[in-house]
């Protein structure tokens, strides 16, 4: 798809859906819907249709151990190896965990990226490319202490780590409201995210409206989530009512919270709606992929296919038959003598 | 993805012959050309696929996976040889994965069968097919791509089993149909008859006695002996695998090795690891049944790359049950007494790990300075890379038997290595253009250091790269020879009661002083 239908598309998408919200609540005034069934619908998709994921894939059979390794295999006792080695090639159970850690963690492979250059004639040089490790990183991280900071909406007493990630989170305490930084590295993490998938040829090409459409919806929710906290103020203490009641299963809908605020939660609430139907599921999945959560030890341990089936095979006795009179003449050792009844 | 496909020449592999399928009793034989515009499909070809698709989402997590959680990050695309030569956006790795995904999106998925296109969803037509099958036959299920992926995606396993859809269908190629038929019927993909094989070892038995002045005789179908020897084919029948081939002869001889040859065993390749699962399975039977007819102890495995991306990963799920009941046991090097642990599952040992063993407890004697007038560098083969890690031994054998050893690049070799360019049965001669764009990248790593260090001899421990890349240095580096492991070692080898050695097993010279000028 052409990336300006691509990028009209998704961005038209979002669009919608805050026009949607504002009309919503603010012409047709269904707080109710936007503000407590909505939510509560989306929530259970995000948790039937992630653990359906879930299910699907782990009860998928993993026939073949095929780990992708990426450094020296388990073998001579005298062939030592080093613990990066250890981790890209696990031949234990505790090395395939601790692969999958730092995969997960800090992202190990993308760290590991190149760029391919082409030089003068026919040189090619292979560069280290950080930059989307990085952006990738700081956007995940960002994403997870927004989502963490926002506990304190649903929780009363708030858990004790949440005023911690804030005091953290909060920069420069002289800004009545503290700074947070999440929210402005997620924005930037993303606006990085997006310029990539614009401005380089090969990601334009592979890139779908399934790609900006997520980049989009959380720029939105970022934009929507930025202005309520430090420019248009909506009724934080009202928010909380609602958000802890949603919480607490008594949903009560307070009155004048600004439009702003819901369309903020319709976007969150389409968001976890549609997750479970996209790439993000990867967020999952990342666990379960065999090439990267097992260890290299196949040729140890036998490893079990459960649907292994019995195949069609050439036997010797056949190759034999067939042979038997060229091997005799050739001096090769047979099973049978010639048998050929015809002498 | 809108681009329909447009089949080049010398960028595919010709079409499979009709007798070859028959061989294996495979679907729909009939003459076909990739070239044309009909391809004499089942009926009901749609079907087929479908019905194999959804069966395969079930039975693979990796297909079913990766199909779900691509991001489409980007961080494969440049990481494929034949992207890197070719420029072709349908050569990312993420892309060729698209070529199917976008099938299963709209057949498989919600979002898919309600968004159609706007999901990145498509329709299976013909030319969806036709453009599946000219991307499926231009990846080397090489698995570079997989070490760069975040969540390990192996375009490889997806090209594996989409190659497994167009089999369904009658439509490999030639250079893979005809080895596997062959290979199912004489054992080994070259189609040698047992007597031939013999004349064949027994040629390089001449030529062993003409260079070394010593006679070394191997076995063939010996019961009862302690070790079953299998190599790919290749090592037999063409140069520069002939050399490794008489390394390894030569190597047995003098460590007085009880070890058997096989004619019905004589393939450690498995184009069926090209083909689908279950022709790679029955092909690799062959060597735990001859390994439980012989009797032996264990098995030795060659210098190939692809072999050994079977016998790690799957020969033993597949096969194992064929070994109950023989003699196999844990193998053990019968001059050191290691025990090779890692192995004691499959019970096969590569050869790498067994000379460099030998090397460890001094059980060769060995004279560098034979090899001198070879300024050597490695190439990893992707599958001992990238789906065993064998990284270490063949650089530690190279190094005791050679004194001019010099690296690549750090981002070409090891995990990171790259294809020749003819991995995965494409080593054809009609895709000659493919062929020399995917080696691109290899050849500019070999080109560096022949610049950089006089480099002037690639080794390899593969079979598929020794058939493959001595046309690719004739292309990009004319200066380079290549060679097996084992050819450096036999000739670094001090025989007993050899003579005087003048040449090496190329019948070359030992020690060129010629050769000075052009470093
Ligand atoms: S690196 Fe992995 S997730 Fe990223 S585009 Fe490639 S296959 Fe998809
Ligand atoms: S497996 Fe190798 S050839 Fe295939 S897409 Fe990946 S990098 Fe390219």
């Amino acid at each position: 798809m052409h990336i300006i239908i691509s990028l009209t598309v998704s961005f038209l998408a979002v669009f919608g859906l805050v026009v949607i919200a504002f009309f919503g609540v603010w012409a047709a005034h269904l707080e109710w819907l936007f503000g407590v069934v909505i939510p509560y619908l989306a929530v259970i998709t995000f948790f039937v249709g992630m653990v359906y994921k879930v299910v699907q894939w782990a009860r998928c059979p993993v026939p073949f151990r095929i780990t992708s390794t990426c450094g020296q295999q388990k073998t001579l006792p005298w062939l030592k190896r080093t613990y990066v080695d250890k981790l890209d090639n696990p031949s234990s159970t505790a090395g395939a965990v601790g692969r999958m850690i730092l995969e997960v963690l800090c992202f190990r492979s993308l760290f590991k990226n190149t760029r391919l250059e082409f030089g003068s004639g026919q040189e090619i040089k292979y560069k280290s490319a950080k930059w989307l490790w990085l952006g990738a990183i700081v956007f995940h991280y960002a994403f997870l202490i927004v989502l963490l900071r926002h506990i304190r909406f649903f929780a009363q007493p708030e858990p004790f780590f949440v005023p911690l990630i804030e005091n953290i989170d909060g920069f420069f305490q002289m800004f009545v409201p503290a700074l947070y930084q999440s929210g402005f590295l997620l924005g930037a993490a993303l606006t990085y995210l997006l310029l990539r998938r614009i401005l380089d040829g090969k990601m334009r090409y592979i890139s779908l409206p399934a790609d900006y459409f997520p980049l989009f919806m959380i720029l939105g929710l970022v934009t929507t989530g930025i202005l309520m906290r430090y420019l248009l103020k909506v009724d934080i203490v009202a928010v909380k009512e609602l958000t802890l009641g949603l919480a607490q299963f008594r949903p009560v809908v307070p009155e004048g919270i600004g439009v702003l605020f819901y369309i903020h939660l319709f976007l969150v609430s389409v968001f976890f709606a549609y997750f479970p139907f996209s790439k993000l599921t990867h967020m999952a999945g990342v666990f379960l992929s065999p090439t990267r959560n097992l260890s290299n030890n196949s040729r140890m341990v036998r490893h079990i296919n459960p649907w292994n089936y019995p195949v069609k095979v050439h036997t010797y006795e056949a190759y034999e038959d067939e042979f038997r009179e060229k091997m005799i003449d050739a001096g090769l050792p047979v099973d049978k003598e010639s048998a050929s009844p015809a002498e | 993805m809108q681009t329909p496909v447009d089949i080049k020449p010398a960028m595919h592999c010709y079409a499979c012959e009709p007798a070859r399928l028959k061989v294996v009793d495979f679907p729909n034989p009939r003459v076909w050309s990739a070239m044309d515009e009909d391809w004499k499909l089942p009926k009901n070809w749609k079907e087929i696929v479908m019905d194999a698709f959804k069966d395969r989402l079930d039975r693979f997590r990796t297909f079913k996976l990766f199909m779900d959680i691509c991001v489409r990050c980007g961080a494969c695309a440049d990481k494929c040889h034949f992207f890197i030569g070719s420029a072709d956006p349908k050569n990312m790795p993420v892309l060729r994965a698209e070529l199917i995904r976008s099938v299963y999106r709209r057949n498989f998925t919600a979002a898919g069968k309600v968004f159609g296109k706007l999901a990145g969803a498509r329709d299976l037509d013909y030319g969806v097919l036709k453009e599946w099958w000219y991307y499926l036959y231009q990846c080397s299920e090489c698995r570079r791509c997989s070490v760069f992926c975040p969540y390990g995606i192996d375009t490889a396993d997806i090209t594996i089993i989409g190659r497994e859809f167009t089999n369904l269908l009658g439509l490999n190629i030639d250079w893979i149909a005809a080895p596997v038929a062959f290979c199912y019927r004489t054992g080994n993909h070259l189609g040698i008859q047992p007597h031939a094989y013999k004349s064949m070892l027994e040629f390089f038995q001449d030529e062993i006695e003409e260079v070394t002045g010593v006679r070394v005789e191997p076995s063939y179908n010996r019961k009862g002996a302690e070790i079953l020897f299998i190599t790919p084919s290749g090592d037999v029948f063409a140069d520069p695998g002939t050399y490794t081939c008489m390394g390894y002869m030569i190597l047995f001889h003098e460590l007085g090795l009880d070890v058997t040859w096989s004619t019905y065993a004589s393939e450690g390749g498995n184009f069926g690891l090209f083909t689908s699962h279950e022709m790679m399975k029955r092909l690799n039977a062959k060597m735990y049944m001859e390994a439980k007819r012989l009797g032996v102890k264990w098995i030795l495995g060659g210098e190939c790359g692809h072999m050994w991306r079977v016998i790690n990963q799957y020969m033993a799920t597949m096969n194992y049950d064929i070994a109950e009941g023989s003699k196999l046991e844990e193998p053990v090097s019968p001059l050191t007494g290691t025990k090779f642990e890692s192995a004691k599952g499959t019970k096969m040992v590569h050869i790498t790990e067994f000379t460099a063993d030998l090397i460890k407890h001094n059980k060769l004697k060995l004279d560098p300075k034979r090899n001198d007038k070879v300024k050597v560098t490695f190439h990893d083969s992707c599958n001992p890379a990238r789906a065993m890690g064998l990284l270490e031994e063949p650089r530690y054998v190279i190094k005791n038997v050679c004194n001019h050893f010099y690296e690549m690049p750090s981002t070409t070799i090891r995990e990171q290595t790259f294809c020749c360019g003819g991995g995965s049965g494409l080593n054809a001669g009609e895709d000659v253009e493919l062929r020399m764009r995917g080696g691109l990248p290899r050849a500019n790593a070999v080109k560096f250091v022949h610049d950089k260090y006089g480099v002037n001899m690639l080794s390899c421990i593969c079979a598929i790269d020794r058939a493959v890349l001595p046309d690719l240095m004739k292309y990009w580096v004319p200066e380079a020879g290549v060679c097996g492991v084992h050819e450096l070692v036999a000739n670094a080898m001090v025989l007993e009661g050899e003579k005087e050695k003048t040449v090496d097993l190329r019948n070359e010279p030992l020690a060129e002083t010629e050769d000075a000028e052009d470093v």
